[in-house]
């Protein structure tokens, strides 16, 4: 079979974007930026972190094309950017559909080998 | 009832990759569905016309198992392994490796049946050889995937 839907490119993409939601103050500064663009200072401000460490968090994940910066030159605003983070998603999503698929049948293949058992039972008890 | 959508994925390493699911069955059972080929047969194909044409199950240590998969346009995948333990109806390990070895070696898979209040859980943890074939197979059924949504969408579409 062979690999299709994402390139070379993606794959490396999806590397680092894992690698970067692999972090739980990551994964918070995503959270906030979800709810809209936010400068340096406005995201260091929940976490008991100096900037120079919110900026480190702040690059991996701009490294990963999870986040950019917005236009207002002063500010230097961060916004979220849907994209990687939805490939990333869909991705696990792919191989999740794969097996609840099978085990959907799996299932009502079990339903039926318990009335099979009963069946069984039933008849071992009348003779 | 049935657990429809209560399916666990996680990536717990960076080389592995974690299925949790429950079923409404007893132990016994579940480990036959998963171990017999007969049964096997039946649900062990995902969605999108694919089917497990091929299934041969030597179900003891040293015992070596075999699936091939057909689907549309004459598509096939095979793959197998060699059982490392056996020990029913609790814990099957077994190595594992596609026939185009897009894996990059083999795979070790553990499944582990746990049954509480006649049902049951299985945990199958897969354990890649790297972190790049790990992320290659998450990618495989993404064609499948995407073709069993759109069918379950169809249907929707059909029934309004």
């Amino acid at each position: 079979m062979e690999l299709v839907g994402y390139g070379s490119g993606t794959s490396e993409r999806l590397d680092a974007t894992f690698a970067a939601l692999a972090d739980p103050t990551r994964r918070a500064i995503l959270a906030r930026l979800a709810s809209g663009e936010a400068s340096v200072m406005e995201l260091a401000e929940p976490f008991a972190m100096s900037q120079p460490a919110i900026s480190k968090h702040l690059k991996v994940l701009e490294r990963a094309g999870l986040i950019s910066r917005g236009r207002d030159a002063q500010r230097r605003p961060r916004q979220l950017e849907a994209v990687p983070l939805a490939e990333a998603t869909e991705w696990l999503e792919n191989y999740r559909q794969y097996w609840e698929a099978s085990f959907q049948r799996l299932d009502l293949l079990l339903d039926e080998l318990k009335l099979k058992t009963k069946e069984k039972k039933r008849i071992r008890k009348k003779q | 009832m049935n657990y429809a959508g209560t399916m666990q994925l996680a990536t717990p390493t960076e080389r592995e990759i974690v299925v949790t699911r429950v079923f409404n069955a007893p132990r016994k059972l579940v480990f036959d569905a998963f171990t017999k080929p007969e049964l096997l047969k039946r649900w062990m194909f995902g969605p999108g016309g694919w089917a497990l044409d091929v299934c041969e199950v030597d179900l003891r240590v040293g015992g070596v198992y075999r699936y091939v998969w057909r689907g549309p346009n004459g598509a096939e995948m095979g793959m197998g392994g060699i059982h490392r333990e056996v020990v029913p109806p609790e814990r099957v390990v077994a190595t594992q490796l596609f026939d185009q070895d897009w894996t990059g070696g083999e795979a070790v898979g553990t499944l582990v049946f746990t049954e509480q209040d006649g049902k049951t859980t299985i945990t199958n943890t897969i354990l890649y050889s790297s972190r790049e074939v790990r992320d290659a197979v998450l990618k495989t059924p993404m064609d499948k995937g995407m073709a069993a949504g759109y069918d379950r969408l169809e249907t929707l579409l059909e029934s309004m």
